[in-house]
């Protein structure tokens, strides 16, 4: 997640679960961790029973507010106003804790002059180019210095590369400077009030005091308070300054690297954290090297321009990507040649799974490989992801079950519609059988960096294979096709190490052996221990760098099994965390800048005099002999530029940045813009929404505009403890199917009221996309909410989980959604939108699009109306920021919004 | 000649051991075992800290291999119950543990009251330091707007005891509760569905519960009225009756049932009924202290009705809104008297010589 | 004699009329089955170490196993993420692999088809080699406008996040050797 890797220069989970219970305090929001991470939860009743309190901001009412002390709800799509709030609250009190603030983050560094704040320019940041609908980050810089972004993750800096720029920004450690970030900070946050939270996201502004009084007096040298969050946050246009925000107040209160402190960023899937840091993902190779961009990156040395200057660890990314390079092409790979550095294909913009869906309704990817993804039911849009399916040449899909992705050419709803005909689908579909986790082995990622090896139990039954087995044999006839070929673009694949060794009856590749050649191996064919003992000079491999170490000592570190009770409570010898077991991130920063711990109550890593060493209850985040006195030389690049005294080794100056110079596309600062789609108004600009925010304008893919009466209410999406993602391993489970059997929908007895819906009758839900039955859960859990001039909001709910195949069926929530996207990330708000509700099913067949198209008209959307097939174009858009962004100039006014019960 | 069994004390017309009604402190002893038999266990339910996951529903019937809700096993029948996110809907021979949900809520004014604690019980509980819930709270406490107290007596009131009972979340100007509890068979002192089998298929077992053995059960069906719970039912199309077993065979081989084993947050806990019951009374002292004036326990007096339960519960509010019976009584309580009317002629039959056997055994 | 008495001893009210259990309601009641019960785990021919593959708790799981058959999977006590406890989806796990309705062999829908048919899975494999390279050369990109991209736009990727490290490494290392890029993951999403 940029979101903290722009803020702490790593974007995984700062902690892990069971830190939890050192917590004094636990604020949960953007995540409904008692349904959706049930077990985990154990560690928050626990911190509960010690007297921690717990408090869980979420527009629903959950099984985790449940069992909280306090349950805030607030209008869908307003984090950063309540998180922007709570900073308020605290610069205004001067409740941040100073001493780490000063140590820790760049509260003192002095932004440029010519820096234009929201606050100034009424929602837009300097540097706006409504041409291009992006920013020019020049005027963001520090005074003094140039900050090259240390996410190393996501999108090309087109200034970044300057890196002659880089130096010590100028700081005022007394924060009284109106230029200094502390002062910035305060400064664009001011009109984040009680009030103007109150207004905005519908929270009373004695709720939002509580709050504010919990985590404030549970933060600083004694206290600490934890943050929990999941894809509440991440799914919007804004969201990763959602994250942002969070990152900003958790630095503030001094509550990062500290036990019982952090951010837990709860991922949903058991590897998604091990997908992104060994990403399959277009704009990333493993370990968060940037995948290479075409015109900057033409070669190795153009590529690690910007590492080989910056200061901390990221100043190795030489060593980091010519390890990666050797482990690829092995011996191929050489000085002279770049090690092959060539052969990487390169990017120049979004190839995002969203493009790729647009292209692909438009006939232009040929081949698609589902890997056990489900998109036609988790995927926001289903029905646009269907239209692409039906316009390949050919599909494979890896999978359990007959998921809908592999069945949408006869069981789709466009087929019921007839947008869609079974028999006018070119699209061949390969179904390949999957292996399940106990019938294969390999690693899982856990969303606190935990590598953890499932241990195979059984063979596969009749065709069913691990997906390791299905890529290593396809690798092997590719090469076996192509090893002949002079052609120059097959020598990637001639080149490549693909050498593993097999055993069984089935011929399944060791994937010991290709964790080993994630962990990588020194010049003398060992396994490495450490990501520090690589080398620019090709005698080295890695090919996952931060995964360096899990094979230490020829051992798979991922397969400790030593059991908890046997070891202290932080449990090093379970498992292996990225980077070097390091359970907690950033944990030099538990200690003051003397390296003693701030309080003896929360002690956990500090410097021992006696030793000269780092110790504690965790592996400390930093150089183990590098004292606290330490201060680096003029001019000294990668780690030796840390100075002992700083925390956030990643970043180019050792802080935690409180203001984010480069790495985000959207602004240095987080700023409430309202969702794409929302009943109401923007309280605080005229910029209604992100206007950096990614769309794509087509006829499958309309936006419900702002404010509009015909779209009148706000939804969210969830997920259900009984079911799974997109149901392909929940809904075809008896067990799982009969708890949670139907789609339903959960409204308040006021919305009921007011468009005549009944506890569990049926009840039509359209967008400008399409519309969808369920039944209807009316329940006080879900609640109007009052936002400023009285204007109430209703918000339905709507688990995700359902589609036509399995034991349990019903309409998709996703297909609801249209697919708008957050500009660092490409991530899609599938969070927060608009839709009516009426009660009663929906019509059947043609019907159902004439319906949906009605509303479009009405609603002044321009047609919806898909030609049979799906293949309607991408329509150019010069949309600029402003006109993608401004209600005021859209048709309705926020009283047509429903108005206030009795 | 079996059935006598569960009518023999008629015989004397009094029931000095309470071997049907009242407290029974050996209830494995008193059911032939030797006296070295296994300490009585039992469930002791949390539903304070529930969550509602139903991990202990699956967990029980994966372990127990029970058939979905519906006939064939592949398309659920039920659908949505609309009761909250309960579907499992009752215990039954299929679904031996139950989660119920039930929503409450009422509205306040704001500004809100204050959310302080009468006293100032906010150590936690063996916390390094705790702050306890009130640290969010060090606000002057302030009463209501005309200046009342706060009543603490209704089951709903949540203003000062949002800080502290974990099911009472404050949300916005509504207070709101969710109550989860996962219901499961009681394994009574004095269990009606044993005591009027007439096949021996339910037993007590040396751990001290009670068990169907379904390759004696004839689906006679006598034992489904006879639980005062409505737990104990016969499975459709099979006839005979099913219902928890608290994993007798797991028991057997030292291990925990399974919904214990799953259960997530530890509102299931397993464990010998003694300690157990000990644990729930310090539970209980310690939310009562905190002000949770609504906790109480279920099952855990060995002078109700059924001489107290095997799978006692603590709870948030009235048994009858989780669906439990406020005052459960063993339906053959009045065993004795009823016999000792109809006696005659059975004694005539049958009473000598069991009547000397019960004589020896005193 | 013997014979006999063995014979009434199994008799449960022999036993009740017998026996410390006049009531018949405990000790003589137990049948035959009862007496021979344990627990399918105990009888399991290994326990395989493993972890739970839903959400991202990362809880740990003992697999056991009976005749090549998964008999039962629960919680591992020695994690010190977990400790032994699975909520309703990892409880539910074994039925991943005996779910009545997966699907376990090689199905293929051809163009324009209206039913699935099988297929071989080694022919599967050789006709998907053989789809990749076409759809590679058709959409194969040597340069970008004046930009050098070595790469195809003919293939396209999404992986779920239940993926193994391992698979994704794989994955990630094939393509970009092939030239695709479209490679994307459930973690955009």
């Amino acid at each position: 997640m940029p979101g903290l890797g722009a803020t702490y220069g790593r974007g995984g989970a700062t902690g892990f679960q069971q830190d939890l219970v050192n917590a004094d305090c636990i604020v949960i929001e953007g995540s409904n961790m008692a349904e959706c991470h049930p077990v985990g939860f154990q560690w928050v009743m626990e911190a509960k029973a010690r007297g921690a309190k717990v408090i869980h901001v979420d527009p629903r009412f959950t099984r985790t507010s449940a069992v909280a002390d306090t349950h805030v709800p607030l209008r869908a799509g307003t984090d950063i106003a309540f998180l922007g709030g709570l900073i308020s609250y605290v610069l205004e009190n001067e409740l941040d804790f100073r001493d780490y603030v000063l140590a820790y983050t760049n509260a003192s560094s002095l932004v440029g002059e010519d820096f234009q704040d929201t606050e100034d320019l009424d929602g837009l940041f300097s540097g706006w180019d409504p041409e291009s609908s992006s920013y020019d980050k020049t005027s963001w810089q520090f005074e003094g210095a140039h900050e090259p972004s240390a996410t190393g993750t996501d999108e090309i800096d087109p200034v970044a590369p300057d890196a002659g720029k880089v130096g010590s920004p100028a700081t005022d450690p007394t924060l009284q400077h109106p230029r200094s970030v502390y002062q910035v900070l305060k400064r664009h946050f001011a009109r984040y009030t009680p009030e103007m939270v109150g207004d905005i996201c519908g929270v009373e502004p004695e709720v939002f005091l509580d709050v504010a009084r919990a985590v404030t007096a549970n933060s600083g040298r004694d206290r600490t308070t934890a943050w929990v969050y999941s894809v509440g946050w991440t799914h919007h246009t804004v969201g990763v300054q959602y994250i942002r925000t969070a990152g900003i107040l958790q630095a503030l209160l001094g509550n990062m690297g500290r036990p019982g402190g952090g951010i837990l960023a709860l991922r949903g899937h058991a590897s998604i954290q091990g997908s992104t840091d060994i990403p399959t993902l277009y704009n990333l190779l493993p370990g968060y090297l940037a995948m290479p961009h075409a015109g900057e990156h033409s070669s190795l040395d153009e590529y690690c321009k910007v590492g080989d200057e910056m200061v901390g660890f990221w100043g190795g990314t030489r060593a980091y990507m010519v390890s990666l390079l050797k482990a690829w092409f092995g011996d191929a790979a050489t000085a002279e040649n770049d090690y092959c550095f060539d052969l990487l294909p390169k990017i120049n913009g979004d190839h995002g799974s969203y493009r790729q869906v647009a292209d692909m309704i438009q006939g232009k990817i040929p081949g698609y490989f589902l890997v056990g993804e489900n998109p036609a039911v988790g995927h926001a849009n289903g029905k646009m992801q269907r239209l692409g399916l039906a316009n390949l040449d050919w599909l494979v899909v890896r999978d359990l079950q007959m998921i809908e992705s592999a069945t949408f050419w006869k069981t789709a709803p466009e087929i019921e519609t007839g947008e869609l005909v079974t028999d006018q689908i070119g699209t061949e579909v390969f179904f390949m059988p999957a292996a399940t986790h106990t019938e294969k082995e390999g690693t899982f990622t856990n969303t606190q960096r935990l590598l953890q090896w499932h241990r195979q139990a059984i063979e596969p039954p009749d065709d069913a294979r691990s997906d390791l087995w299905f890529y290593f044999h396809l690798g092997r006839i590719l090469r076996d096709r192509l090893k002949d070929s002079t052609d120059p673009r097959d020598r990637g694949l001639q080149a490549l190490t693909w050498d593993y060794p097999t055993h069984g009856p089935l011929v399944e590749p060791s994937a010991e052996a290709v964790l080993r050649e994630i962990n990588g191996v020194g010049p003398d064919g060992k396994a490495l221990s450490s990501y520090t003992e690589l080398k620019d000079d090709g005698t080295t491999t890695a090919g996952c760098w931060i995964y360096t170490g899990v094979y230490a000592d020829e051992v798979n570190q991922s397969d400790r099994r030593k059991p908890g009770r046997e070891q202290n409570w932080v449990a090093p010898e379970w498992g292996w965390a990225w980077p070097a077991n390091r359970r907690t991130l950033y944990n030099r920063a538990s200690a003051d800048p003397e390296g003693k711990p701030w309080s003896e109550r929360k002690a956990y890593v500090w410097w021992d005099e006696e030793t000269q060493r780092w110790t504690g209850h965790d592996v400390p985040d930093f150089e183990a002999t590098k004292p606290p006195s330490y201060r680096p030389e003029p001019g000294a690049k990668g780690p030796d530029g840390i100075s002992g005294a700083d925390a956030f080794i990643m970043q180019n100056d050792g802080k935690a940045w409180l203001f984010a110079p480069s790495g985000l596309a959207d602004g240095p600062l987080p700023t409430h813009y309202e969702p794409d789609e929302s009943p109401v108004p923007n309280a605080l600009y005229r910029q209604q929404a992100n206007p950096g925010r990614e769309v794509i304008e087509a006829a499958w893919n309309r936006s419900n505009p702002p404010t509009s009466d015909v779209y009148p209410y706000v939804f969210t999406t969830y997920r259900l403890t009984e079911h799974h993602t997109a149901g392909g391993m929940s809904r075809t489970l008896p067990y799982l199917a009969e708890l949670q059997p139907e789609f339903f929908v959960e409204v308040s007895p006021e919305l009921a009221d007011e468009r005549g819906l009944e506890n569990a009758g049926w009840a039509t839900l359209v967008s400008a996309r399409t519309a969808i039955e369920a039944r209807v859960l009316v329940t006080e859990r879900m609640r109007p909410l009052k936002m400023g001039r009285g204007q109430v909001v209703h918000q339905i709910g709507i688990p995700y989980h359902w589609g036509e195949q399995g034991i349990s069926t019903g309409d998709s929530g996703n297909d609801l959604f249209g697919v708008v996207m957050d500009p660092n990330v490409h991530i899609q708000e599938s969070k927060v939108a608009t839709c009516d509700i009426q009660p009663g099913r929906r019509p059947r067949g043609p019907a159902l699009v004439e319906l949906v198209e009605s509303y479009r008209q009405r609603a002044g959307v321009k047609s919806g109306l898909v030609p049979v097939g799906g293949r309607s174009p991408v329509e150019e858009t010069n949309m600029t920021g402003e006109e993608k962004g401004q209600t005021h100039t859209t048709q309705s006014a926020p009283d047509h919004v429903a108005e206030a019960q009795p | 000649m079996s059935q006598f069994s569960s009518a023999s004390p008629a015989f004397t017309g009094h029931d000095p051991e309470n071997r049907l009604y009242g407290p029974l402190p050996d209830v494995t002893g008193e059911a032939g075992y030797e006296p070295d038999h296994p300490a009585r266990v039992g469930f002791f339910t949390d539903t304070s800290v529930c969550i509602g996951c139903k991990a202990c529903e699956v967990a029980c019937k994966e372990w127990n291999t029970l058939p979905m809700d519906d006939a064939d096993g592949t398309r659920d029948a039920l659908g949505l119950s609309g009761m909250s996110y309960d579907n499992t809907g009752m215990l039954g021979a299929n679904s031996w543990r139950h989660v119920a949900f039930v929503e409450q809520s009422r509205s306040v004014d704001l500004p809100m009251p204050s959310m302080g604690v009468p006293a100032a019980p906010d150590q936690g509980v063996g916390s390094a330091g705790g702050c306890g819930g009130s640290c969010g709270s060090e606000s002057p406490a302030h009463g209501n707007a005309d200046g009342t107290t706060i009543d603490q007596h209704s089951v709903l009131n949540a203003q000062a005891l949002s800080s502290f009972d974990p099911q009472t979340a404050q949300s916005g100007d509504r207070e709101i509760r969710w109550l989860m509890s996962s219901d499961v068979c009681k394994h009574c002192t004095h269990a009606g569905c044993l005591d009027v089998c007439p096949t021996g298929a339910l037993f007590r077992t040396e751990f001290g519960t009670v068990v169907v053995q379904d390759d004696i059960c004839n689906g006679c069906g006598y034992c489904v009225p006879a639980c005062p719970y409505g737990v104990i039912d016969q499975r459709k199309g099979d006839g005979r009756v099913f219902k928890c077993t608290m994993c007798y065979d797991r028991l057997t081989d030292g291990l925990q049932p399974a919904c214990a084993t799953a259960c997530p947050t530890q509102s299931i806990q397993f464990g010998d009924l003694d300690e157990l019951q000990a644990r729930a009374d310090a539970r209980l002292a310690t939310l009562t202290e905190q002000g949770v004036t609504t906790a109480r326990l279920y099952g855990r007096d060995t002078d109700d009705g059924v001489g107290g339960a095997g799978a006692f519960f603590l709870l948030l509010d009235e048994p009858e809104v989780y669906g439990l019976p406020p005052d459960p009584v063993v339906t053959t309580r009045d065993l004795p008297s009823m016999w000792r009317h109809a006696a005659g002629a059975a004694a005539m039959l049958v009473g000598v010589a069991l009547s000397g056997f019960l004589g020896r055994r005193r | 004699m013997a014979t006999v008495k063995t014979w009434l001893d199994s008799w449960p009210v022999f036993r009740q009329l017998t026996g410390p259990d006049p009531l018949g309601r405990g000790h003589a009641a137990r049948s035959k089955r009862t007496e021979a019960v344990t627990s399918r785990t105990a009888t399991a021919d290994r326990v395989v170490k493993s972890i739970c593959p839903y959400c991202a708790v990362g809880c740990g799981q003992r697999v056991f196993v009976k005749d090549e058959q998964i008999v039962q999977i629960e919680g591992d006590p020695d994690s010190p993420v977990s400790r032994g406890r699975l909520c309703p989806k990892g409880s539910a796990s074994k039925q991943l692999v005996t779910s009545p309705t997966r699907v376990t062999t090689v199905k293929y829908r051809r163009p324009y088809g209206t039913e699935w048919e099988d297929l071989a899975l080694d022919e599967a494999m050789e006709m998907i080699a053989d789809r990749v390279l076409a759809a590679r050369e058709k959409g194969w990109q040597e340069l970008d406008g004046d930009q050098r991209v070595n790469r195809t736009m003919g293939l396209a990727s999404l992986g779920g996040a239940t993926l193994d490290n391992e698979e994704n490494y794989l994955m990630k290392k094939l393509y970009s050797a092939m030239g695709a890029i479209q490679i994307e993951n459930q973690a955009r999403i």
